[in-house]
């Protein structure tokens, strides 16, 4: 999209500042906004044991169903478990499914999408496959894997990761089949330089900016996919207490008390959003017609 | 042109042929016996046995793909585990409300995300364009459930405006159907609209750039008039193209929203079968939506010539 020095513009900064990379990103507030939420949820995370939290599993069905209170900071469930508890221990699965799936997709994505960009034959067969794959919506091809296997976290990030890979390669492929016609790589073949060179030297990293922010948005979708898994009960097995889990649990509940539904619903809504800002923060930075402004 | 209609129809066809190899494949692909698994844990012998031959499991495996791809040129999904019903009819029997939600949310999300993202464009850097791309950034973050469910808080328990959820058909009447529509509509077309506001502020702020468009204003042309009638017309491209590739999308909050309001709709129907591990019911609903995103996108490249009259094939 190019929508990046009108984005700028919205954020009230004139012009691109100079100074390079770092005083841009320090005067990107969207960017510095979603990266300061996501510190914090990942914190969150690490540090659950430590925030006045309890076992998010223990039951105690005299305690069932209690409105949030300064005992129980956003009530109980309909076992009598602390919904604060299970929302922070939450954080842990949904930012493992996130971050797994990006990590795992991109690196899939960019060997796939590197072969097929050099590779003609290779090109045509793979990318009609690919092509297929992504006519089918990502979280069907996650829920006829899913319904397949037994339902474990690391089965729900094989399953999202595999209907993440299609979309990451043809980026990377095209990124690649754009870079491979320009001057520099030329020139660095006409000079001689071996193959694996001009891969490793001049197109690995030039495909690694867009690769991040395809990541950003590919770790918050993934945490979507995998709450929604959940909720439909196709996902992390229910002894974990992922977010859409907890959600799961409090659907039939939802009129008495929403509570249950309401706080991790918050909770990913935040966490999407801080990636999403992140991203969209990424791109405007890395954005190479914006860089040659700078 | 008329070439160019018969090639684009037949390209879909190897898209088409991946996709149903795909499904086809999945059974097999998937670790284990697939007639184990999808008997469940708590199967007898028998109970597998009679799976696996009720499916052709038994049989080999390039026999298993000439029959069912026979089956599926003739209509034939085959026959569900659970209920012993075809699967087609199955699904012919829920395409009616989830083709209602669809069709509502696509004329809602794009009556309303286009004018935004033309304002958003037009004003740009105001606080109109603020809102509008505050709304696209919340619309892609906030997941369709939970949407859903404080709208259900808001007009539903809160207030006793709209029902619940459920499903009323036009037959049924006019406001029962439009007051159980009108939740599912907005959650689901949320990240839709969203997805063409942005794509419409953006093409529009390219196309607004354009010398052409200040020679329009410098003719004294009426603001509506330079912004529907010369820049909408040219921005239109990317926006077709951003609503077919936003159908996936739409495909996947369907499955969500119609359980959260209790529409008996193909989404039910998936979510039904995932917990009875039906599987010819999720191998032929997968078919049936990419058929349609396919189709779909069909058309949005269709339309491009009659969108912009400069592009010819």
């Amino acid at each position: 999209m190019t929508v990046a020095p009108t984005d700028l513009a919205l954020l009230g900064l004139p012009a691109v500042p100079r100074g390079g990379l770092r005083t841009y990103i320090r005067r990107h507030p969207t960017m510095i906004i979603g990266g300061v939420l996501l510190g914090l949820m990942v914190l969150m995370a690490i540090f659950a044991p430590y925030l006045g939290t309890v076992d998010p599993q223990a039951l105690s069905p005299i305690r069932r169903l209690r409105w949030p209170s300064a005992q129980y900071w956003f009530g109980t469930d309909m076992l009598g478990r602390d919904v604060y508890s299970r929302t922070v221990y939450g954080a842990r699965v949904s930012l493992t499914v996130g971050i797994s799936v990006a990590l795992l997709a991109s690196v899939i994505g960019l060997v796939i999408g590197l072969v097929t960009g050099f590779s003609r034959w290779t090109d045509a067969i793979v990318m009609r496959i690919m092509d297929g794959l992504m006519s089918i919506p990502s979280i069907l091809i996650a829920i006829a894997l899913m319904a397949l296997t037994r339902a474990s976290l690391e089965n729900v990030i094989i399953a999202i990761t595999i209907a993440d890979v299609p979309r990451v390669t043809r980026l990377v492929r095209g990124v690649v089949l754009t870079l491979r016609e320009l001057p520099f790589v030329e020139a660095a073949h006409a000079s001689g330089t071996g193959f694996f060179r001009i891969l490793w030297r001049h197109i690995l990293p030039n495909t690694l900016p867009p690769l991040l922010v395809q990541g950003t948005f590919v770790a918050a979708s993934a945490m979507i996919v995998e709450a929604i898994l959940s909720f439909l009960g196709a996902g992390t097995p229910p002894n974990i207490p992922s977010w859409g889990n907890i959600m799961a649990e409090g659907r039939s509940l939802f009129q008495v008390a929403y509570y249950i539904v309401l706080f991790p619903g918050l909770f990913l809504s935040i966490t999407v959003l801080a990636i999403n800002l992140l991203g969209d923060g990424l791109r405007d930075a890395l954005d190479p017609r914006l860089a040659r402004r700078m | 042109m008329f070439a160019y209609i018969v090639r684009r129809i037949l390209a879909t066809i190897p898209v088409m042929a991946v996709v149903a190899l795909f499904v086809f494949s999945l059974l097999h692909l998937s670790p284990g016996d697939p007639a184990v698994i999808i008997a469940g844990d708590t199967a007898t012998v028998d109970d597998i046995a009679r799976i696996r031959q009720k499916l052709g499991l038994d049989q080999p495996l390039y026999v298993q793909f000439v029959t069912w791809v026979w089956g599926l040129l003739h209509g034939d999904l085959g026959i569900s585990i659970f209920t012993n019903l075809p699967v087609s009819k199955l699904i012919a029997q829920r395409v009616e409300p989830t083709l209602t939600l669809t069709i509502s949310t696509l004329l809602v999300s794009i009556l309303a995300a286009v004018p935004m993202g033309v304002l958003a464009a037009w004003k740009a850097g105001s606080w109109i364009d603020r809102v509008v791309m505050v709304f696209a950034v919340l619309g892609f973050s906030v997941p369709v459930f939970v949407l859903a469910y404080v709208l259900i808080y808001v007009f539903a328990i809160s207030t006793d405006l709209l029902p619940v959820q459920g499903y009323v058909t036009i037959g049924g009447g006019l406001w029962p159907f439009l007051s159980h529509i009108v939740m599912p509509t907005l959650a689901l077309g949320m990240v839709f609209a969203a997805l063409i506001a942005r794509m419409t502020r953006a093409s529009m702020l390219d196309v607004l750039a354009q010398d052409y468009i200040r020679t329009a204003q410098a003719k004294g042309l009426a603001n509506d008039k330079v912004l529907i009638g010369h820049a909408l017309k040219n921005a239109a491209v990317p926006i077709a193209t951003i609503i077919g590739i936003g159908v996936a999308a739409l495909i996947s909050g369907v499955v969500v929203t119609e359980t959260v309001f209790a529409i008996p709709g193909l989404g039910r129907l998936t979510v039904d079968a995932i917990l009875r591990r039906d599987y010819p019911i999720i191998q032929g609903i997968i078919l049936v939506f990419s058929a349609a995103y396919v189709l779909i996108n069909l058309l949005v490249d269709l339309s491009y010539t009659l969108l912009d009259p400069r592009i010819r094939y």
